[in-house]
Protein backbone atom coordinates (compact mmCIF):
# COMPACT_ATOMS: atom_id res chain seq x y z
CA UNK A 1 0.00 0.00 0.00
CA UNK A 2 2.33 2.13 0.90
CA UNK A 3 4.63 1.59 -2.17
CA UNK A 4 1.93 2.59 -4.49
CA UNK A 5 0.97 5.85 -2.87
CA UNK A 6 4.76 6.39 -2.97
CA UNK A 7 4.28 5.39 -6.99
CA UNK A 8 1.90 7.72 -7.10
CA UNK A 9 3.79 10.34 -5.66
CA UNK A 10 6.49 9.98 -7.93
CA UNK A 11 4.66 9.99 -10.80
CA UNK A 12 2.92 13.45 -10.05
CA UNK A 13 6.20 14.52 -9.48
CA UNK A 14 7.23 13.34 -13.16
CA UNK A 15 4.46 14.61 -14.71
CA UNK A 16 4.91 18.42 -13.47
CA UNK A 17 8.93 17.78 -14.28
CA UNK A 18 7.38 16.92 -17.48
CA UNK A 19 4.87 19.51 -18.08
CA UNK A 20 7.15 22.49 -16.22
CA UNK A 21 9.54 23.74 -19.61
CA UNK A 22 6.36 24.00 -21.68
CA UNK A 23 4.44 25.42 -18.77
CA UNK A 24 7.01 28.52 -18.23
CA UNK A 25 7.23 29.17 -21.96
CA UNK A 26 3.35 29.27 -22.18
CA UNK A 27 3.37 31.66 -19.47
CA UNK A 28 6.63 33.41 -21.08
CA UNK A 29 5.34 34.27 -24.24
CA UNK A 30 1.45 34.21 -23.82
CA UNK A 31 0.26 34.15 -21.00
CA UNK A 32 2.03 37.29 -18.79
CA UNK A 33 1.95 39.40 -22.17
CA UNK A 34 -1.73 39.21 -22.45
CA UNK A 35 -2.15 40.30 -18.91
CA UNK A 36 0.46 43.18 -19.25
CA UNK A 37 -1.36 44.23 -22.50
CA UNK A 38 -4.62 44.22 -20.51
CA UNK A 39 -2.92 46.53 -18.39
CA UNK A 40 -1.49 49.09 -20.38
CA UNK A 41 -4.46 49.54 -22.14
CA UNK A 42 -5.66 51.57 -19.01
CA UNK A 43 -2.81 53.69 -19.54
CA UNK A 44 -1.10 56.22 -21.77
CA UNK A 45 2.03 55.45 -23.32
CA UNK A 46 4.45 58.26 -24.71
CA UNK A 47 6.46 55.77 -27.12
CA UNK A 48 10.10 56.81 -27.28
CA UNK A 49 13.52 56.32 -25.14
CA UNK A 50 11.86 57.28 -21.93
CA UNK A 51 8.51 55.92 -21.95
CA UNK A 52 6.30 57.72 -19.50
CA UNK A 53 3.14 56.09 -18.58
CA UNK A 54 0.18 57.57 -17.46
CA UNK A 55 -3.13 56.11 -16.05
CA UNK A 56 -6.19 56.87 -17.91
CA UNK A 57 -8.09 54.54 -16.48
CA UNK A 58 -11.19 53.62 -19.42
CA UNK A 59 -10.07 56.34 -21.97
CA UNK A 60 -8.27 54.51 -24.33
CA UNK A 61 -11.74 52.02 -24.56
CA UNK A 62 -13.96 55.53 -24.86
CA UNK A 63 -11.81 56.83 -27.46
CA UNK A 64 -12.07 53.64 -29.22
CA UNK A 65 -15.53 53.04 -29.20
CA UNK A 66 -16.00 57.27 -29.91
CA UNK A 67 -13.75 57.06 -32.47
CA UNK A 68 -15.98 55.97 -36.33
CA UNK A 69 -12.64 54.79 -38.30
CA UNK A 70 -12.79 52.13 -35.22
CA UNK A 71 -16.33 50.53 -35.99
CA UNK A 72 -15.72 50.80 -39.93
CA UNK A 73 -13.02 49.18 -39.07
CA UNK A 74 -15.09 46.10 -37.43
CA UNK A 75 -17.69 46.09 -39.76
CA UNK A 76 -14.65 45.46 -42.65
CA UNK A 77 -13.21 43.20 -40.72
CA UNK A 78 -16.40 41.44 -40.11
CA UNK A 79 -17.24 41.45 -43.98
CA UNK A 80 -13.93 40.11 -44.48
CA UNK A 81 -14.29 37.42 -42.03
CA UNK A 82 -18.20 36.53 -43.21
CA UNK A 83 -17.22 36.87 -46.81
CA UNK A 84 -14.51 34.72 -46.83
CA UNK A 85 -15.03 31.74 -44.43
CA UNK A 86 -18.55 31.11 -46.37
CA UNK A 87 -16.78 30.92 -49.36
CA UNK A 88 -13.95 28.99 -48.12
CA UNK A 89 -16.47 26.60 -46.38
CA UNK A 90 -19.32 26.62 -49.40
CA UNK A 91 -16.58 25.96 -51.81
CA UNK A 92 -14.29 23.87 -49.85
CA UNK A 93 -17.19 21.49 -48.92
CA UNK A 94 -18.15 21.04 -52.84
CA UNK A 95 -14.97 20.22 -53.94
CA UNK A 96 -14.64 17.51 -50.94
CA UNK A 97 -18.16 16.40 -52.98
CA UNK A 98 -16.75 16.71 -56.01
CA UNK A 99 -13.22 14.42 -54.87
CA UNK A 100 -15.56 12.05 -52.87
CA UNK A 101 -17.88 11.23 -56.25
CA UNK A 102 -13.96 10.57 -57.99
CA UNK A 103 -14.27 11.72 -61.42
CA UNK A 104 -11.30 11.21 -63.60
CA UNK A 105 -8.07 12.39 -61.99
CA UNK A 106 -9.69 13.38 -58.77
CA UNK A 107 -5.84 11.76 -57.04
CA UNK A 108 -4.62 14.52 -58.86
CA UNK A 109 -6.74 17.27 -57.94
CA UNK A 110 -6.22 16.10 -54.54
CA UNK A 111 -2.79 16.13 -54.92
CA UNK A 112 -2.91 19.86 -56.26
CA UNK A 113 -4.90 21.23 -53.58
CA UNK A 114 -2.13 20.70 -50.71
CA UNK A 115 -0.02 23.56 -53.11
CA UNK A 116 -2.22 26.48 -52.47
CA UNK A 117 -2.11 25.82 -48.50
CA UNK A 118 1.51 25.34 -48.72
CA UNK A 119 2.29 28.41 -50.28
CA UNK A 120 3.52 31.08 -47.29
CA UNK A 121 0.90 33.50 -46.63
CA UNK A 122 3.67 36.33 -47.59
CA UNK A 123 4.08 34.84 -51.05
CA UNK A 124 0.43 34.63 -51.46
CA UNK A 125 0.00 37.74 -51.30
CA UNK A 126 3.06 39.10 -53.19
CA UNK A 127 1.37 37.10 -56.11
CA UNK A 128 -2.04 38.44 -56.14
CA UNK A 129 -0.77 41.59 -56.20
CA UNK A 130 0.91 40.94 -58.62
CA UNK A 131 -2.09 39.52 -60.60
CA UNK A 132 -4.35 42.29 -59.54
CA UNK A 133 -1.54 44.57 -60.90
CA UNK A 134 -3.39 47.60 -62.90
CA UNK A 135 -0.88 48.38 -65.62
CA UNK A 136 0.75 44.64 -66.37
CA UNK A 137 -1.44 42.34 -64.21
CA UNK A 138 -2.62 38.36 -64.81
CA UNK A 139 -6.31 39.52 -64.44
CA UNK A 140 -6.49 42.37 -66.60
CA UNK A 141 -4.09 40.17 -69.49
CA UNK A 142 -6.55 37.27 -69.32
CA UNK A 143 -10.06 39.25 -68.77
CA UNK A 144 -8.84 41.43 -72.06
CA UNK A 145 -7.66 38.65 -73.76
CA UNK A 146 -11.09 36.86 -73.31
CA UNK A 147 -12.52 40.00 -74.57
CA UNK A 148 -14.48 40.75 -71.07
CA UNK A 149 -12.84 44.29 -71.31
CA UNK A 150 -11.74 47.09 -73.62
CA UNK A 151 -9.79 48.26 -70.90
CA UNK A 152 -7.51 47.46 -68.36
CA UNK A 153 -9.10 48.50 -64.76
CA UNK A 154 -6.96 49.41 -61.89
CA UNK A 155 -8.26 46.90 -59.84
CA UNK A 156 -6.70 47.59 -55.99
CA UNK A 157 -7.27 51.30 -56.21
CA UNK A 158 -11.24 50.93 -56.67
CA UNK A 159 -12.54 51.15 -53.14
CA UNK A 160 -15.40 48.65 -54.18
CA UNK A 161 -13.30 45.79 -55.57
CA UNK A 162 -10.21 46.25 -52.85
CA UNK A 163 -11.69 44.26 -50.31
CA UNK A 164 -13.09 41.63 -52.27
CA UNK A 165 -9.66 40.66 -54.05
CA UNK A 166 -7.99 40.31 -50.65
CA UNK A 167 -10.76 38.00 -49.89
CA UNK A 168 -10.05 35.71 -53.58
CA UNK A 169 -6.03 35.30 -52.12
CA UNK A 170 -7.52 34.49 -48.93
CA UNK A 171 -10.35 32.01 -50.64
CA UNK A 172 -7.45 30.60 -52.85
CA UNK A 173 -5.17 30.22 -50.18
CA UNK A 174 -7.31 28.74 -47.27
CA UNK A 175 -10.41 26.64 -49.19
CA UNK A 176 -7.76 23.86 -49.96
CA UNK A 177 -7.77 23.29 -46.03
CA UNK A 178 -11.13 23.23 -45.55
CA UNK A 179 -11.13 20.99 -49.27
CA UNK A 180 -9.16 18.19 -47.06
CA UNK A 181 -10.57 18.20 -43.98
CA UNK A 182 -13.97 17.42 -45.54
CA UNK A 183 -12.58 15.13 -47.95
CA UNK A 184 -11.14 12.89 -44.93
CA UNK A 185 -14.32 13.73 -42.80
CA UNK A 186 -16.42 12.35 -46.23
CA UNK A 187 -14.01 9.54 -46.54
CA UNK A 188 -14.64 8.42 -42.56
CA UNK A 189 -18.79 7.99 -42.93
CA UNK A 190 -19.76 4.62 -43.73
CA UNK A 191 -22.19 4.55 -47.10
CA UNK A 192 -24.34 2.02 -45.24
CA UNK A 193 -26.96 4.95 -43.79
CA UNK A 194 -27.05 5.98 -47.33
CA UNK A 195 -27.39 3.26 -48.80
CA UNK A 196 -30.59 2.37 -46.80
CA UNK A 197 -32.08 5.81 -47.29
CA UNK A 198 -31.75 5.23 -51.16
CA UNK A 199 -33.13 1.61 -50.67
CA UNK A 200 -36.09 3.48 -49.01
CA UNK A 201 -36.67 6.31 -51.89
CA UNK A 202 -34.65 9.22 -50.36
CA UNK A 203 -32.87 11.23 -53.24
CA UNK A 204 -29.39 11.96 -53.62
CA UNK A 205 -30.48 15.87 -52.57
CA UNK A 206 -32.14 14.85 -49.60
CA UNK A 207 -29.64 11.81 -48.82
CA UNK A 208 -26.93 14.98 -49.08
CA UNK A 209 -29.29 17.15 -46.71
CA UNK A 210 -30.41 14.80 -44.35
CA UNK A 211 -27.88 12.04 -43.90
CA UNK A 212 -24.56 12.92 -45.19
CA UNK A 213 -24.79 16.80 -43.64
CA UNK A 214 -25.47 16.24 -40.15
CA UNK A 215 -23.00 13.55 -39.99
CA UNK A 216 -20.18 16.40 -41.24
CA UNK A 217 -21.47 19.07 -38.60
CA UNK A 218 -18.71 18.25 -36.03
CA UNK A 219 -15.91 18.47 -38.80
CA UNK A 220 -17.89 21.77 -40.57
CA UNK A 221 -18.15 23.45 -37.15
CA UNK A 222 -14.81 23.47 -36.49
CA UNK A 223 -13.55 24.08 -39.60
CA UNK A 224 -15.96 27.38 -39.44
CA UNK A 225 -14.66 28.18 -36.04
CA UNK A 226 -11.13 27.50 -36.89
CA UNK A 227 -11.76 29.79 -39.97
CA UNK A 228 -13.15 32.78 -38.58
CA UNK A 229 -10.32 32.69 -35.66
CA UNK A 230 -8.48 32.97 -38.21
CA UNK A 231 -9.55 35.52 -40.72
CA UNK A 232 -10.71 38.30 -37.90
CA UNK A 233 -7.12 37.94 -37.40
CA UNK A 234 -6.22 39.09 -40.84
CA UNK A 235 -3.10 41.15 -41.37
CA UNK A 236 -0.32 40.29 -43.61
CA UNK A 237 -2.39 39.75 -47.07
CA UNK A 238 -3.73 43.37 -46.41
CA UNK A 239 0.01 44.15 -45.48
CA UNK A 240 1.28 43.08 -48.54
CA UNK A 241 -1.49 43.36 -51.02
CA UNK A 242 -2.87 46.76 -49.87
CA UNK A 243 -1.29 48.16 -47.22
CA UNK A 244 -4.61 48.97 -46.11
CA UNK A 245 -5.61 51.07 -48.93
CA UNK A 246 -7.04 52.76 -51.06
CA UNK A 247 -8.47 55.14 -48.67
CA UNK A 248 -8.14 52.35 -45.55
CA UNK A 249 -10.59 50.59 -47.22
CA UNK A 250 -9.06 47.06 -46.49
CA UNK A 251 -7.66 47.75 -43.34
CA UNK A 252 -8.84 45.10 -40.80
CA UNK A 253 -8.74 45.35 -37.20
CA UNK A 254 -5.31 43.89 -36.63
CA UNK A 255 -4.23 46.00 -39.48
CA UNK A 256 -5.41 49.09 -37.62
CA UNK A 257 -3.73 47.94 -34.37
CA UNK A 258 -0.34 47.68 -36.06
CA UNK A 259 -0.80 51.31 -37.54
CA UNK A 260 -1.52 52.61 -33.63
CA UNK A 261 0.20 51.12 -32.10
CA UNK A 262 3.58 51.34 -34.02
CA UNK A 263 3.27 53.73 -36.60
CA UNK A 264 1.43 56.57 -34.68
CA UNK A 265 2.82 55.12 -31.55
CA UNK A 266 -0.12 55.00 -29.10
CA UNK A 267 1.08 52.03 -27.37
CA UNK A 268 -2.17 52.30 -24.38
CA UNK A 269 -4.70 52.84 -27.44
CA UNK A 270 -3.25 49.94 -29.42
CA UNK A 271 -3.21 47.67 -26.44
CA UNK A 272 -6.59 48.11 -25.80
CA UNK A 273 -7.21 47.34 -29.25
CA UNK A 274 -5.35 43.91 -29.55
CA UNK A 275 -7.32 43.18 -25.79
CA UNK A 276 -9.87 43.67 -27.58
CA UNK A 277 -8.90 41.16 -30.63
CA UNK A 278 -8.01 38.68 -27.91
CA UNK A 279 -11.27 38.94 -26.27
CA UNK A 280 -13.45 38.22 -29.46
CA UNK A 281 -10.88 35.29 -30.47
CA UNK A 282 -11.10 33.87 -26.48
CA UNK A 283 -14.68 33.76 -27.29
CA UNK A 284 -14.67 31.83 -30.41
CA UNK A 285 -12.29 29.50 -29.07
CA UNK A 286 -14.39 29.02 -26.04
CA UNK A 287 -17.33 28.18 -28.63
CA UNK A 288 -14.15 25.84 -30.49
CA UNK A 289 -13.81 24.28 -27.12
CA UNK A 290 -17.33 23.55 -26.16
CA UNK A 291 -17.83 21.55 -29.74
CA UNK A 292 -14.54 19.42 -29.29
CA UNK A 293 -15.72 18.60 -25.71
CA UNK A 294 -18.51 16.85 -26.75
CA UNK A 295 -16.58 13.54 -27.39
CA UNK A 296 -20.01 11.63 -28.15
CA UNK A 297 -20.22 13.16 -31.51
CA UNK A 298 -16.79 12.59 -32.60
CA UNK B 1 -25.63 1.66 -71.41
CA UNK B 2 -22.52 2.78 -71.32
CA UNK B 3 -22.95 5.94 -71.53
CA UNK B 4 -25.00 6.23 -69.25
CA UNK B 5 -21.97 5.52 -67.09
CA UNK B 6 -19.67 7.89 -68.49
CA UNK B 7 -21.42 10.73 -69.15
CA UNK B 8 -22.13 11.36 -65.09
CA UNK B 9 -18.38 10.94 -65.13
CA UNK B 10 -17.39 13.12 -67.39
CA UNK B 11 -19.81 16.04 -66.53
CA UNK B 12 -17.98 15.73 -62.77
CA UNK B 13 -14.29 15.31 -64.63
CA UNK B 14 -15.36 18.57 -66.46
CA UNK B 15 -16.40 20.11 -62.71
CA UNK B 16 -12.55 19.63 -61.46
CA UNK B 17 -11.20 21.77 -64.23
CA UNK B 18 -12.28 25.77 -63.92
CA UNK B 19 -10.52 24.36 -59.81
CA UNK B 20 -7.49 23.13 -61.25
CA UNK B 21 -7.39 26.16 -62.92
CA UNK B 22 -7.94 28.41 -60.11
CA UNK B 23 -5.51 26.27 -58.01
CA UNK B 24 -2.64 26.43 -60.87
CA UNK B 25 -3.11 29.95 -62.75
CA UNK B 26 -1.53 31.64 -59.78
CA UNK B 27 1.50 29.66 -59.04
CA UNK B 28 2.64 29.38 -62.91
CA UNK B 29 2.11 33.01 -63.11
CA UNK B 30 4.20 33.41 -59.98
CA UNK B 31 6.76 31.22 -61.80
CA UNK B 32 6.43 32.60 -65.33
CA UNK B 33 6.83 36.19 -64.02
CA UNK B 34 10.41 34.90 -61.86
CA UNK B 35 11.79 33.67 -65.26
CA UNK B 36 10.62 37.06 -67.01
CA UNK B 37 13.16 39.89 -67.98
CA UNK B 38 12.50 44.18 -67.46
CA UNK B 39 10.75 44.13 -70.96
CA UNK B 40 8.59 41.16 -71.08
CA UNK B 41 7.77 41.77 -67.36
CA UNK B 42 5.68 44.94 -68.49
CA UNK B 43 3.99 43.16 -71.77
CA UNK B 44 0.22 44.31 -72.75
CA UNK B 45 -1.15 41.80 -72.95
CA UNK B 46 1.49 39.89 -71.05
CA UNK B 47 3.59 36.80 -72.13
CA UNK B 48 2.02 33.98 -70.28
CA UNK B 49 5.15 31.79 -71.05
CA UNK B 50 8.36 33.96 -71.66
CA UNK B 51 9.69 34.37 -75.14
CA UNK B 52 12.92 34.91 -73.70
CA UNK B 53 13.35 33.08 -70.13
CA UNK B 54 16.17 34.68 -67.97
CA UNK B 55 17.90 32.81 -64.69
CA UNK B 56 18.75 36.33 -63.75
CA UNK B 57 16.03 36.70 -61.02
CA UNK B 58 17.50 33.81 -59.32
CA UNK B 59 21.04 34.27 -59.40
CA UNK B 60 20.77 37.61 -58.26
CA UNK B 61 19.39 35.37 -54.98
CA UNK B 62 22.03 32.66 -55.35
CA UNK B 63 24.99 34.29 -56.19
CA UNK B 64 25.02 37.71 -53.96
CA UNK B 65 28.07 39.15 -56.41
CA UNK B 66 25.25 39.62 -59.26
CA UNK B 67 22.93 41.59 -57.45
CA UNK B 68 22.22 45.66 -58.03
CA UNK B 69 19.95 45.88 -55.32
CA UNK B 70 19.97 45.14 -51.86
CA UNK B 71 17.05 43.47 -51.48
CA UNK B 72 18.05 40.23 -53.55
CA UNK B 73 21.42 40.52 -52.68
CA UNK B 74 21.13 39.97 -48.89
CA UNK B 75 17.69 37.48 -49.84
CA UNK B 76 19.95 34.55 -49.05
CA UNK B 77 20.90 34.94 -45.87
CA UNK B 78 17.28 35.94 -45.12
CA UNK B 79 16.13 32.66 -46.29
CA UNK B 80 18.80 31.10 -44.03
CA UNK B 81 17.78 32.65 -41.48
CA UNK B 82 14.19 31.40 -41.87
CA UNK B 83 15.68 27.85 -42.12
CA UNK B 84 18.02 27.84 -38.93
CA UNK B 85 15.03 29.77 -36.79
CA UNK B 86 12.30 27.29 -37.56
CA UNK B 87 14.91 24.59 -37.32
CA UNK B 88 15.10 25.29 -33.83
CA UNK B 89 11.63 25.84 -33.12
CA UNK B 90 10.37 22.92 -34.31
CA UNK B 91 12.94 20.62 -32.65
CA UNK B 92 12.56 22.72 -29.06
CA UNK B 93 8.88 22.32 -29.59
CA UNK B 94 9.17 18.70 -30.46
CA UNK B 95 11.08 18.08 -27.26
CA UNK B 96 9.23 20.06 -24.66
CA UNK B 97 6.03 19.58 -26.27
CA UNK B 98 6.23 15.55 -26.65
CA UNK B 99 7.15 15.61 -22.51
CA UNK B 100 3.94 17.79 -21.51
CA UNK B 101 1.89 16.25 -24.06
CA UNK B 102 2.57 12.66 -22.99
CA UNK B 103 2.19 13.99 -18.91
CA UNK B 104 -1.21 15.39 -19.93
CA UNK B 105 -2.67 12.18 -21.75
CA UNK B 106 -0.87 9.37 -19.60
CA UNK B 107 -0.32 10.63 -15.88
CA UNK B 108 -3.28 12.19 -13.81
CA UNK B 109 -2.12 15.01 -11.94
CA UNK B 110 -4.87 16.74 -11.08
CA UNK B 111 -4.62 19.82 -13.67
CA UNK B 112 -4.62 17.59 -17.09
CA UNK B 113 -7.75 18.84 -17.86
CA UNK B 114 -7.19 22.39 -17.19
CA UNK B 115 -3.91 22.55 -18.40
CA UNK B 116 -4.71 21.05 -21.79
CA UNK B 117 -8.21 23.51 -22.46
CA UNK B 118 -5.61 26.05 -21.48
CA UNK B 119 -3.26 25.07 -24.04
CA UNK B 120 -6.02 24.95 -26.47
CA UNK B 121 -7.43 28.60 -25.40
CA UNK B 122 -3.54 30.04 -25.93
CA UNK B 123 -3.23 28.87 -29.28
CA UNK B 124 -5.70 31.07 -30.06
CA UNK B 125 -4.39 34.61 -29.16
CA UNK B 126 -3.38 36.33 -31.61
CA UNK B 127 -0.11 37.76 -32.15
CA UNK B 128 -0.96 41.31 -32.48
CA UNK B 129 -2.00 41.24 -28.51
CA UNK B 130 1.24 40.01 -27.25
CA UNK B 131 3.53 42.24 -29.55
CA UNK B 132 3.48 45.07 -27.10
CA UNK B 133 4.65 43.55 -24.03
CA UNK B 134 6.83 40.87 -26.01
CA UNK B 135 8.46 44.63 -27.81
CA UNK B 136 9.13 46.30 -24.44
CA UNK B 137 11.00 43.09 -22.83
CA UNK B 138 12.74 42.60 -25.93
CA UNK B 139 14.06 45.84 -26.72
CA UNK B 140 15.01 46.03 -22.70
CA UNK B 141 16.89 42.71 -23.47
CA UNK B 142 18.58 44.57 -26.54
CA UNK B 143 17.39 41.07 -28.47
CA UNK B 144 15.87 43.11 -31.20
CA UNK B 145 17.22 41.98 -34.22
CA UNK B 146 18.50 38.64 -32.91
CA UNK B 147 17.51 35.24 -34.10
CA UNK B 148 17.21 34.50 -30.56
CA UNK B 149 13.72 37.33 -30.26
CA UNK B 150 11.78 35.06 -32.93
CA UNK B 151 13.07 31.95 -31.62
CA UNK B 152 11.35 32.91 -28.00
CA UNK B 153 8.31 34.84 -29.65
CA UNK B 154 7.19 31.96 -31.96
CA UNK B 155 6.93 29.45 -29.09
CA UNK B 156 3.44 31.69 -28.68
CA UNK B 157 1.89 29.95 -31.46
CA UNK B 158 4.52 26.61 -32.24
CA UNK B 159 4.41 25.22 -28.98
CA UNK B 160 0.41 25.24 -27.68
CA UNK B 161 0.15 24.20 -31.43
CA UNK B 162 2.64 20.99 -30.70
CA UNK B 163 1.18 20.10 -27.38
CA UNK B 164 -1.91 19.63 -28.55
CA UNK B 165 -1.09 17.84 -31.66
CA UNK B 166 0.86 15.20 -30.06
CA UNK B 167 -1.41 14.92 -27.16
CA UNK B 168 -3.87 13.73 -29.32
CA UNK B 169 -1.51 11.68 -31.10
CA UNK B 170 -0.29 9.77 -28.06
CA UNK B 171 -4.04 9.25 -26.95
CA UNK B 172 -4.09 6.66 -29.54
CA UNK B 173 -0.95 4.53 -28.80
CA UNK B 174 -2.95 1.31 -26.92
CA UNK B 175 -2.52 1.68 -23.08
CA UNK B 176 -1.85 -1.91 -22.72
CA UNK B 177 1.82 -1.60 -24.05
CA UNK B 178 2.68 0.87 -21.57
CA UNK B 179 1.28 -0.81 -19.09
CA UNK B 180 3.47 -4.29 -19.87
CA UNK B 181 6.44 -1.93 -20.36
CA UNK B 182 5.83 -0.63 -16.74
CA UNK B 183 5.19 -4.21 -15.41
CA UNK B 184 8.40 -4.91 -16.40
CA UNK B 185 10.03 -2.18 -14.39
CA UNK B 186 9.91 0.57 -17.36
CA UNK B 187 10.19 3.99 -15.72
CA UNK B 188 8.08 6.78 -17.45
CA UNK B 189 10.60 8.45 -19.11
CA UNK B 190 11.64 5.46 -20.35
CA UNK B 191 8.13 4.54 -21.79
CA UNK B 192 7.94 8.09 -23.58
CA UNK B 193 11.25 7.64 -25.44
CA UNK B 194 11.00 4.02 -25.78
CA UNK B 195 7.19 3.31 -26.20
CA UNK B 196 5.08 6.25 -27.04
CA UNK B 197 7.32 8.02 -29.55
CA UNK B 198 8.51 5.57 -31.64
CA UNK B 199 4.91 4.27 -32.27
CA UNK B 200 4.32 8.02 -32.65
CA UNK B 201 6.74 8.10 -35.39
CA UNK B 202 3.92 9.45 -37.82
CA UNK B 203 2.53 12.10 -35.15
CA UNK B 204 5.79 13.55 -34.26
CA UNK B 205 6.75 13.95 -38.73
CA UNK B 206 3.61 15.40 -38.71
CA UNK B 207 3.89 18.04 -35.64
CA UNK B 208 7.16 18.51 -36.64
CA UNK B 209 5.87 19.23 -40.27
CA UNK B 210 3.35 21.65 -38.79
CA UNK B 211 5.70 23.72 -36.33
CA UNK B 212 8.34 24.00 -39.61
CA UNK B 213 5.35 25.59 -41.69
CA UNK B 214 3.61 27.87 -39.39
CA UNK B 215 7.23 29.30 -38.26
CA UNK B 216 8.10 29.11 -41.96
CA UNK B 217 5.10 31.33 -42.92
CA UNK B 218 5.29 33.81 -39.67
CA UNK B 219 5.35 37.26 -40.93
CA UNK B 220 3.87 39.52 -38.04
CA UNK B 221 6.84 39.43 -35.32
CA UNK B 222 9.48 38.98 -37.78
CA UNK B 223 8.32 42.40 -39.25
CA UNK B 224 8.48 43.92 -35.46
CA UNK B 225 11.10 42.46 -34.41
CA UNK B 226 13.97 41.91 -37.66
CA UNK B 227 14.64 44.48 -39.99
CA UNK B 228 18.85 43.79 -40.21
CA UNK B 229 20.38 41.05 -41.84
CA UNK B 230 21.64 38.86 -38.74
CA UNK B 231 17.82 38.01 -38.10
CA UNK B 232 15.64 39.33 -41.00
CA UNK B 233 13.93 36.06 -42.38
CA UNK B 234 12.13 35.43 -45.39
CA UNK B 235 8.81 36.96 -45.30
CA UNK B 236 10.06 39.60 -44.16
CA UNK B 237 12.73 40.07 -47.01
CA UNK B 238 9.70 39.34 -49.74
CA UNK B 239 7.55 42.29 -48.49
CA UNK B 240 11.04 44.18 -48.37
CA UNK B 241 11.17 44.56 -52.64
CA UNK B 242 8.40 46.74 -52.41
CA UNK B 243 10.29 49.81 -52.12
CA UNK B 244 9.02 53.46 -51.53
CA UNK B 245 9.10 54.54 -54.90
CA UNK B 246 9.12 51.07 -57.07
CA UNK B 247 8.87 47.34 -56.47
CA UNK B 248 11.09 45.34 -58.01
CA UNK B 249 8.47 42.35 -59.31
CA UNK B 250 10.65 39.88 -60.82
CA UNK B 251 12.70 39.46 -57.99
CA UNK B 252 10.17 38.96 -55.81
CA UNK B 253 8.57 36.74 -57.36
CA UNK B 254 11.78 34.18 -57.41
CA UNK B 255 12.20 35.29 -53.90
CA UNK B 256 8.15 34.27 -53.66
CA UNK B 257 9.37 30.68 -55.62
CA UNK B 258 12.27 30.22 -53.26
CA UNK B 259 10.47 30.93 -50.25
CA UNK B 260 6.96 28.59 -51.83
CA UNK B 261 9.19 25.70 -52.42
CA UNK B 262 10.37 24.02 -48.82
CA UNK B 263 6.61 24.22 -47.79
CA UNK B 264 5.42 23.11 -51.16
CA UNK B 265 7.54 20.66 -51.34
CA UNK B 266 7.03 19.03 -48.05
CA UNK B 267 3.89 19.53 -48.31
CA UNK B 268 3.69 17.41 -51.73
CA UNK B 269 5.63 14.63 -50.07
CA UNK B 270 4.12 14.53 -46.68
CA UNK B 271 0.75 14.96 -47.41
CA UNK B 272 -0.62 12.12 -46.00
CA UNK B 273 0.94 13.40 -42.77
CA UNK B 274 -0.32 16.87 -43.22
CA UNK B 275 -4.24 16.05 -43.81
CA UNK B 276 -3.32 13.61 -40.81
CA UNK B 277 -2.32 16.71 -38.60
CA UNK B 278 -5.21 18.88 -39.93
CA UNK B 279 -7.69 16.46 -39.20
CA UNK B 280 -6.23 15.42 -35.39
CA UNK B 281 -5.53 18.88 -34.85
CA UNK B 282 -8.78 20.47 -35.98
CA UNK B 283 -11.66 17.28 -35.34
CA UNK B 284 -10.59 15.11 -31.89
CA UNK B 285 -10.44 16.15 -28.92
Amino acid sequence: MKLRLNLRQKDIGIAWLLVIPSLLVILGVTLWPIIYTFFLSFYNVQAGLNAVRTFVGLDNYLTMIKDQVFWETIGRTAYFTGVSVSLEIVLGLAVAQLITSKPWGWQFLRFALIIPWAVPTIVNGAMWRWIYSSDFGALNGLLYQLGLIRHYIPWLSNPNYAMNLVIVADVWHMMPFVALVMQAALAGLSPELEEAAAVDGANAWQRFWLIRLPLLRPALLVALVARTVDAFRVFDIVYIITAGGPAFRTATITYLTYLTTFAYGKQGLGAALSFLISAFILVMAFIYIRILYRPEEI
Amino acid sequence: MRWRKILPKLLLTLCTLPILFFIFFPVLWLFSTSLSNQVELYAVPPHWIPQHPVLRNYLEIINPALATTAVPRTFAVALWNSFKISSIVTIVCLVIGSMAAYALVRISFGFNQVIRVGVMAVRMVPEVSLIIPLYVIASSLQLINKPIVLIITYMSFALPYAIWLLAAYFQSVPIELEEAARLDGCSRIGILFRIVMPISVPGLVSTAMFVFLLSWDEFFYALIFTSTLAAKTAPVAIAEFIGRYNININGMMAGGVLVAIPPVLLALVFQRYIVSGMTVGAVKG
